[in-house]
């Protein structure tokens, strides 16, 4: 079979392998089970976002906010569990944050499929009522003694172990999380009716209404289950820093949309899938890891993201504007 | 149809933006009138917003065709980078008014070619707006760190300073620099033929190319001004800080579009005023100042300002509906 070179799932593959091949030429020591679990653990958070943001890009919409969700709740969870029951164990403190993450999806919901908003202004603002509710009200300061759950998760390996020069490699079992988001989504995109739904609304509203379904209930279910993710990530990204910093994650945005926008996901919605938005994530994660091991110095590194992103997304526009050329 | 004047000035999102801003100024001139209305926060209001507001002039000019420009900020810092690498590697600290203006130039060259590649990214390759300048935007930024090792460059002439600090008939510079950004591009949209084809693009971008309009050339032109009012922005906020950094002003990105949507710009493009968008600028620094002076911090600023714009949006999506879905009539 040969592999099909419009798909961005196959581009992103072979810059992944090229990029590997070059470091490991630069750097023998690049091809190691410790760079291999240092880009899973690179990965986890980011690719939690990723999840969540493709659902929204299927639907037909853009997210912004996931960030600021995840920055409050892995925050307000610190806050409550400390305060009230710091020793739960660490599954009731992942229930806690995404019930919290969930809640504020749905006040994203409310103004989208409530009120017809559009997604992206939406998002841009709850983005900054979320994060300034949070450092006005809440709180700015880190914290540091996070509540003993959260503080075990993190510290709790899948694999560990020491490679031959000495130096230790280890997984941390928050990466089951990301598998689990992954295999949870995959099942509701191609395995339920919902699925089928969300991918209608996205290639045509109007469409997926006149044929029954039911677009403000489906575009409530995306963004609060988004809100859940982007919940799970906070808790994750707390536990793993051991340290819930209010400042942390708001800014990441882009870089995830861009993952998987890399992934093949169309911006106009209908399309995109969990492969390529999961190469993204690892291509993205292993530029922000490595680029220095190819020879390029790190200051490059925004400058590599952002021409992977024209190519990644360029590529398959010139491709279609030219079928259309071709066609007409 | 209205039927009084007053529902006249409600219905359109100028006329409503109108009333905000006038009262957002009367209730912080109530709440701290000896310092809201003195002459040194005047001036002082005077000298911050023009930065984020010729921004928005920007923002606004993409949004009407449907587009946005995502890359303003990195083009900002860049061409800053650009002119204050030049003023202090090639050009002494005695440099005169020609030195500073000749480095100024060619940042503002930088910055039109930075549109130019926007523009051919979105028009000629057909890129979406958002991902084109998303990508474009980290490479500048990207350009601007590498160039700069991300530490601020300093130690510009003091004929430098002018832009940014120096007052004309006790009128501040970048305040005049804004107006007349402001009207030339109300006078561009409203008069020229530029202007309306811009409007029929972002109103329905098929119809327009059906009507014989150069669509490519268009666009393009359309991100070459809007990379230029970046390359202004530079500038000012170079001079103002007597510095030049690659992380400059990153929260201005989300305020230009909060400010152009806020002032009536359909985000869809095909609607929007330059007068809004003034509106809409004047709003968030009486806002920002007003609020300050009461002792409110910077993040409940950014609390208000979310606020704000989701309001806004849900009263002006009513009438954006109007024009673009018209309800099939009935039987």
């Amino acid at each position: 079979m040969r592999p099909d070179f419009s798909r961005n799932e196959t581009l992103v593959a072979l810059v992944i392998l090229g990029f590997c091949t070059l470091a490991t030429v630069a750097d023998p020591s690049f091809l190691s089970l410790a760079t291999l679990t240092d880009l899973l653990r690179g990965g986890i958070v980011l690719g939690i976002f990723a999840v969540a943001a493709l659902l929204v890009l299927i639907s037909g919409g853009l997210d912004v906010s996931f960030t600021a969700v995840a920055a409050f709740t892995m925050y307000t969870t610190a806050l409550m569990l400390n305060s009230w029951a710091p020793g739960v164990p660490w599954y009731a403190a992942f229930a806690v944050g995404m019930c919290v993450g969930g809640l504020l999806g749905l006040i994203n919901g409310i103004f989208i499929a409530g009120f017809g908003l559009p997604t992206l202004i939406v998002t841009l603002g709850t983005l900054s009522v979320f994060r300034g509710f949070m450092l006005t009200f809440i709180g700015q300061k880190q914290i540091t003694t996070l509540p003993s759950g959260m503080r075990e998760f993190g510290r709790a390996m899948m694999v560990r172990g020491t490679n031959a020069d000495g130096s230790f490699y280890s997984l941390p079992w928050a990466f089951a999380a990301l598998v689990l988001a992954v295999v949870v989504t995959w099942a509701i995109l191609h395995r339920t009716m919902l699925g089928r739904a969300i991918f209608a609304i996205g290639g045509s509203l109007e469409s997926a209404r006149r044929i029954g379904v039911n677009v403000r209930g489906t575009q409530y279910f995306v963004y609060i289950y988004v809100g859940v993710l982007a919940g799970l990530a906070g808790v994750i990204h707390a536990s793993l820093a051991r340290v819930a910093n209010p400042f942390d994650l708001v800014g990441l945005e882009l870089s995830v949309i861009a993952a998987v926008v890399l992934g093949g996901a169309r911006l106009a919605g209908g399309y995109g899938t969990l492969t390529g938005t999961l190469l993204g994530v690892a291509l993205i994660v292993l530029v922000r890891n490595s680029l220095v091991v190819i020879g390029i110095p790190s200051t490059w590194q925004s400058v590599a993201i952002g021409i992977l992103i024209l190519i990644g997304t360029g590529l398959p526009a010139w491709q279609a504007r030219r079928a259309a050329a071709r066609a007409a | 149809m209205s039927n009084s004047k007053a529902a006249d000035v409600m219905a359109s999102p100028e006329g409503r933006l109108a009333v905000i801003a006038v009262v957002i100024f009367v209730a912080m001139s109530i709440l701290s009138p000896d310092k809201f209305l003195s002459v040194q926060n005047m001036t002082s209001m005077a000298f911050q917003f023009p930065e984020f507001a010729i921004l928005a002039l920007a923002m606004t000019l993409t949004m009407l065709t449907g587009g946005i420009d995502l890359s303003v900020v990195g083009i900002a810092n860049l061409t800053a980078i650009i002119a204050a690498t030049i003023l202090t590697r090639f050009v002494g600290a005695d440099a005169g008014v020609g030195m500073v203006a000749l480095s100024m130039l060619a940042s503002l060259a930088v910055g039109m070619l930075a549109g130019l590649l926007n523009g051919i990214l979105i028009a000629v390759l057909g890129l979406p707006a958002i991902l084109a300048t998303l990508g474009s935007g980290l490479i500048f930024t990207g350009i601007a760190v590498a160039l700069t090792g991300g530490s601020a460059v300093m130690g510009f002439p003091e004929a430098s300073a002018w832009l940014g600090n120096a007052s004309v008939l006790g009128i501040p510079v970048p305040l005049i620099l804004f107006a007349v950004l402001a009207l030339a591009l109300s006078v561009v949209l409203q008069r020229t033929g530029f202007g309306l084809k811009v409007q029929m693009f972002g109103a329905n971008p098929l119809a327009a190319r059906f009507a014989a309009v150069d669509v490519t050339g268009l666009l393009i032109r359309v991100y070459i001004a809007s990379g230029a009012l970046a390359a202004i922005t530079g500038m000012v906020v170079m001079s103002r800080a007597n510095s030049a950094k690659a992380d400059y002003g990153s929260s201005y990105l989300l305020l230009a579009v909060l400010i152009a949507v806020l002032g009536g710009v359909n985000p869809y493009g095909g609607y929007g005023r330059v007068i809004g968008v003034v509106l809409a600028v004047l709003s968030m620094q009486f806002l920002s100042s007003g609020l300050n002076m009461v002792g409110v911090s910077n993040f409940a600023r950014e609390l208000i300002w979310g606020i704000l714009l989701i309001f806004v949006m849900i009263v002006n999506t009513r009438s954006w509906r109007r024009p673009r879905a018209p309800s099939v009539a009935k039987p």
